[in-house]
């Protein structure tokens, strides 16, 4: 807004036909433009407008507009919700702050969350500002309409307003805001219990801790048996932020009764979210309870009939195990944790092994080499084997813990014919995630096992028949040339790269150019010998190819080598070429070879005064 | 106690009509599908040609007292459209399967109206003030000056007629392989399934690119399809239970909290056939045609070809209470499957209504002729009424129809031979809190009321 600040600065100096007037003119008359891309974008400028109007009129006719405003599309409406949030200085100042209160009330009841929930949220930023006088006066009275509002939509706005006012009211109002919310806790619509019982841990934590204890407790215990089961999986998350409030003494009779019958319930969804939240329970409740309780409830989880929970509570094998109490930590995994995960490796869900495989590589940092040894790497080696191939990627792309642990050499035997499998398997999309994880392999299994087993294919995935491989090959050839080096590339890639300029697949001689391009990228300068003696020549004589697809890369790959070339390789080799090219039958090779000859001169100032001379 | 149907302290009268009186038909004005919304203050149908249309209750005239207020057009829309399938190189018609309405959560109305294929969700607002002052025009549109212009004009809202707008919201599309058969609002207020002959889908009301596939009976192989769902509804207070019926006569109750898919169900109701009524079309007229939950939960209503049945939710074995619908067309069926009558799908409605001196259970179905159907269940008399433009005077008592099965035909009665099979009544609805009922017949909507001596 403040560059906008100029003109509506000088309306206030001149009256008489000011043309400064005309651009804000225009915004305020396409507030109601039938294009809802113009009103969005005067809307995103209210602050413009509002400077322009002065405090005084905002008020008293800008804000009185907008109130009744709300026949608009979600998108304007949301951008007017966050617009408002930082109206203060716009309508005078804290002093005036609860002129905003009407419309982003009406906001608040609209039926689209994302509007509701930005309402609330601007609502949350402006009670800030206002005094504890106002707060009372204006504030609290607005919170009261939602909470007692004829539609469900305003009283689950309503359920986000109790937690700002409350700690800055006074004992009488803090009193009816309990009350207040005890009711919405129990509406008739199930709308109302969820929005009620996902602010349940926030408005906790703005209470006294005797009320915590009174109020709080009794609210949590009945949402957490609700009749529907989408208002008791909220409680859950409640759990977390009562436990953290309460004194660990008070926690056993206050809140695990809750959260035992919750790891239990009927319905999935519920046991699902206890799995979910698992590591912040954990913490919430502090370590004797995990001992007895949450380690029985967490085993319980890993062997739930339900696969999505079974699948939750894997995920979380590795924190939770991470976060148990450390000086019985490995006697409580090994005899209640270990067993269950031995299980889940050969669960009949792929998603749950799938889950299991990105974090069971974790545990042998917490177990420890002679354990992993005798334990996990078994596991590993069942997974690598699973015939699932996602399952298998989830254990390759997490390597590297067990590296740390125990060396990369005591999985190798087993990992070649997992990953050979993943290279060569008939979804393109898992040979595509394989190739993304050879970088990392080719790190931590070392150059010479590399060319021994993996190089190989690599290669092959340069002429696979799908686009997206061979890109990604390329790609990966960057990076092996970024581990391995320039010397390196010179030796094994490179001859390989050049022999396919001679398939009979034009897309597999494409494939040499786009190869070519990122080795030049990386070898760059210091190592232009490759370039020059092999790769320049082999380019050169591409540009005969008789698929114009081929030439005009050749037109794109001289532009990337150029500037690793010098003067006279440039004079003599590329540009003949090159204005051959230009002068090319095909429209497109034509184009790209003029691009070249331009974009040579402008990529480097040297290279381009060479080409002058 | 009073009874709903044929005690003679309690009658029907005829309140509106609505539709055109011609007599040859278009296709698309053909009424698809009717239905109250929670406070019965509005009604909506939708029709073959794609429109859905709303009706509002309008409060009590002071001219004619004697009427307890009458359905007027609030708003009217087109909600689907006729498309083409290109891959499938399939026609996808745009009549309306169902209308499900959403309990109301602002001073806006919110339903869902389904085709074969693609289910919506409509948003129906009313507005009555305009904003009225331009800065760069003047009040007739003129453009004004922009050099001139020396002071800023804030618009000023108007008040104006009162404005019904229906407008899309979200389109829920690209789920069902086969026809939608059924949609249905969750209890729990942000969650809906549909139904297509071979799967059932749950969907989150605000989310529209994603559904979870909850219940799924393709077999693997096409061959060996035996049945296939033909309705699906959500139990009214329990947000976990669902019921779908089947073409083979049997219901089952799945409960979403045991798992997340719903291929077990755990609960199956069933009749055990009687053998000796055992005939080649026993299993075409088995089919479920609808299933009802009663507004309680404690029961639900399956009706198949010839009859309605209601099942106690805590009994599978066998209903508690069946009632025959016209059993008279038993004899017919073999005529009624040339002409592809005996594949009609009947819909039924519940009413729970009850005054200080009243409480009545009743059930109303559908038959051929205009003809339609209630039961009451704590008297067990039943009524067969006609929808006719013929007792359409206001407040016109409708006379008790019957059809004769015997030999002789007595005097009032119509012989089974002399009924129009073309006029049928798919589609009736039933005031949630008053006792007023929506019949579809054709292309006409009848009204009608309780007639309170």
């Amino acid at each position: 807004a403040a560059e906008e600040g100029g003109p509506c600065q000088s309306k206030m100096a001149g009256a008489d036909g000011d043309d400064s007037l005309y651009p804000i003119a225009v915004l305020i008359d396409e507030l109601r433009n039938e294009d809802v891309q113009l009103r969005l974008n005067s809307i995103k400028k209210l602050s413009t407008i509002a400077l322009a109007l002065g405090v005084e009129r905002t008020r008293t006719e800008l804000l009185p507009f907008l109130t009744d405003t709300i026949y608009d599309e979600d998108e304007v409406l949301l951008a007017l919700a966050e617009q408002l949030g930082n109206f203060t200085m716009l309508v005078g100042g804290p002093e005036y702050v609860h002129c905003l209160l009407p419309p982003l009330e009406s906001l608040a009841t609209v039926e689209e969350t994302v509007v509701r929930d930005k309402a609330v949220e601007s609502l949350r930023k402006i009670s800030q500002e206002h005094s504890p006088v106002d707060l009372e006066v204006h504030f609290e009275p607005l919170v009261k309409r939602l909470a007692s509002g004829d539609w469900f939509t305003s009283r689950t706005s309503a359920c986000g307003l109790f937690s700002v006012c409350y700690p800055r009211v006074s004992s009488t109002v803090k009193a009816e805001i309990r009350q207040h919310f005890r009711t919405l806790c129990s509406d008739d619509t199930p709308m109302v219990r969820r929005a009620a019982a996902s602010k349940l841990g926030e408005f906790a934590k703005v209470l006294e801790l005797d009320y915590v204890k009174s109020d709080i407790i009794s609210l949590f215990t009945a949402l957490a048996s609700d009749e529907q089961d989408s208002v008791r999986l909220l409680a859950v998350e409640a759990c977390v932020s009562i436990a953290t409030l309460l004194p660990q003494e008070d926690l056993e009779t206050l809140v695990m009764p809750t959260l035992r019958q919750a790891a239990e319930d009927k319905s999935w969804r519920v046991r699902y979210m206890v799995a979910d939240k698992f590591s912040e329970l954990q913490k919430a409740v502090g370590p004797e309870i995990t001992k007895n309780d949450l380690v029985p409830a967490f085993q319980n989880l890993l062997k739930d009939c339900e696969a999505e929970v079974r699948a939750a509570a894997a995920n979380k094998v590795k924190e939770f195990c991470e976060n148990l109490p450390e000086d019985n930590r490995e006697q409580i995994i090994m005899t209640h944790i270990l067993p269950c995960v031995k299980e889940l490796v050969s669960d009949t869900n792929q998603h749950v092994k799938s889950a299991l495989a990105s974090v069971i590589m974790g545990l042998s940092t917490i177990l420890g080499k002679d354990n992993t040894i005798e334990h996990l790497l078994p596991l590993f080696l069942a997974q690598l084997k699973d015939e699932c191939p996602e399952v298998r990627l989830n254990i390759i792309s997490n390597l590297d813990c067990v590296n740390e642990v125990i060396g990369i050499r005591q999985l190798s035997q087993s990992l070649l014919p997992a990953i050979v499998e993943l290279a060569e398997d008939a979804k393109w999309r898992v040979r595509l995630a394989i190739i993304e994880y050879m970088p990392l392999l080719a790190g931590q299994l070392g150059v010479e096992f590399f060319d021994e087993k993996l190089n190989t294919l690599c290669m092959a995935w340069l002429i696979d028949h799908v686009y997206a491989i061979r890109e990604a090959a390329t790609c990966n050839l960057m990076k092996l040339v970024e581990k391995f080096g320039a010397e390196w590339a010179q030796n094994t890639i490179v001859p390989k790269v050049l022999g396919m300029a001679n398939d009979p697949n034009y897309l597999h001689r494409m494939t040499t150019l786009f190869c070519i391009n990122v080795i030049v990228h990386c070898c760059g300068y210091p190592y232009r010998e490759i370039t020059t003696k092999q790769m320049l020549p082999v380019v050169l004589k591409m540009s005969n190819d008789q698929v114009a697809n081929v030439r005009f890369n050749v037109a794109k790959s001289l532009q990337k080598i150029g500037p690793v070339l010098d003067s006279n390789a440039l004079q003599t080799e590329v540009k003949p070429v090159l204005e051959k090219l230009a002068s090319d039958t095909d429209m497109d090779v034509k184009y790209f070879a003029q691009e070249a000859i331009s974009g040579e001169c402008l990529s480097s100032s040297t290279i381009v005064d060479k080409l002058n001379t | 106690m009073a009874g709903v149907a044929g005690g003679n302290d309690f009658q029907w009268c005829f309140s509106q009509v609505k539709g055109a009186i011609d007599e040859d038909v278009a296709e698309a004005d053909i009424i698809s599908t009717v239905e109250f919304n929670y406070s019965g203050e509005l009604l909506a149908t939708g029709d073959k040609g794609g429109r859905v249309v709303i009706f509002q209750h309008e409060q009590e005239s002071k001219n004619r007292p004697h009427l307890r207020g009458e359905y007027n057009v609030y708003s009217t829309f087109q909600s689907h459209e006729p498309e083409f399938d290109y891959l499938k190189s399939l026609e996808i018609e745009e009549k309306i399967n169902k209308i499900r309405w959403l309990p109301q959560q602002n001073a806006a109305h919110f339903l869902l109206s389904t085709n074969d294929k693609t289910i919506k969700l409509w948003k129906i607002s009313e507005r009555d003030k305009r904003a009225e002052g331009y800065n760069l025009k003047d009040e007739d549109g003129r453009l004004r000056d922009p050099f001139r212009i020396t002071s800023l004009r804030v618009p000023v809202l108007m008040p104006m007629d009162l404005m019904v707008e229906a407008s899309p919201r979200r389109i829920f599309a690209n789920a069902h392989t086969y026809h939608i058969n059924s949609i249905s609002v969750n209890s729990d207020h942000e969650t809906y399934l549909s139904a297509d002959d071979l799967r059932i889908n749950l969907w989150h009301l605000e989310i529209t690119d994603r559904s979870f596939n909850i219940v799924d009976i393709k077999p693997a192989n096409m061959e060996e399809l035996t049945e296939v769902i033909t309705a699906a509804e959500c139990h009214p207070h329990q947000c976990n239970v669902f019921v779908y019926s089947s073409s083979k006569g049997t219901i089952r109750l799945c409960d979403m909290r045991a798992a997340a898919l719903c291929d077990r169900h755990s609960k199956f109701f069933e009749e055990p056939e009687d053998p000796s009524s055992r005939s080649f079309f026993s299993e075409i007229i088995s089919s479920i045609s609808d299933v009802k939950f009663s507004h309680s939960g404690r029961y639900m209503m399956t009706r198949d070809y010839l009859s309605v049945k209601v099942w106690d939710l805590n009994m599978e074995n066998r209903p508690v209470e069946t009632y025959q619908v016209h059993e008279y067309l038993r004899s017919k069926l073999c005529s009624l499957y040339e002409n592809d009558c005996i594949f009609d799908k009947f819909e039924c409605c519940w009413n729970e209504w009850h005054s200080q001196v009243l409480y009545l259970f009743a059930i109303m179905t559908g038959s051929y002729n205009n003809f339609f159907r209630m039961f009451d269940r704590n008297t067990r008399r039943d009524i067969t009424l006609e929808a006719s433009r013929e007792s359409s005077k206001p407040r016109a008592t409708l006379k008790p129809r019957k059809v004769s099965t015997g030999g002789k035909r007595k005097k009032d009665e119509i012989s089974v031979d002399s009924l129009d099979f073309n006029k049928k009544i798919l589609h009736t609805a039933w005031h949630p809190k008053d006792n007023v009922i929506a019949v579809a017949a054709t292309n006409n909507l009848y009204i009608f009321q309780d007639k309170i001596n």
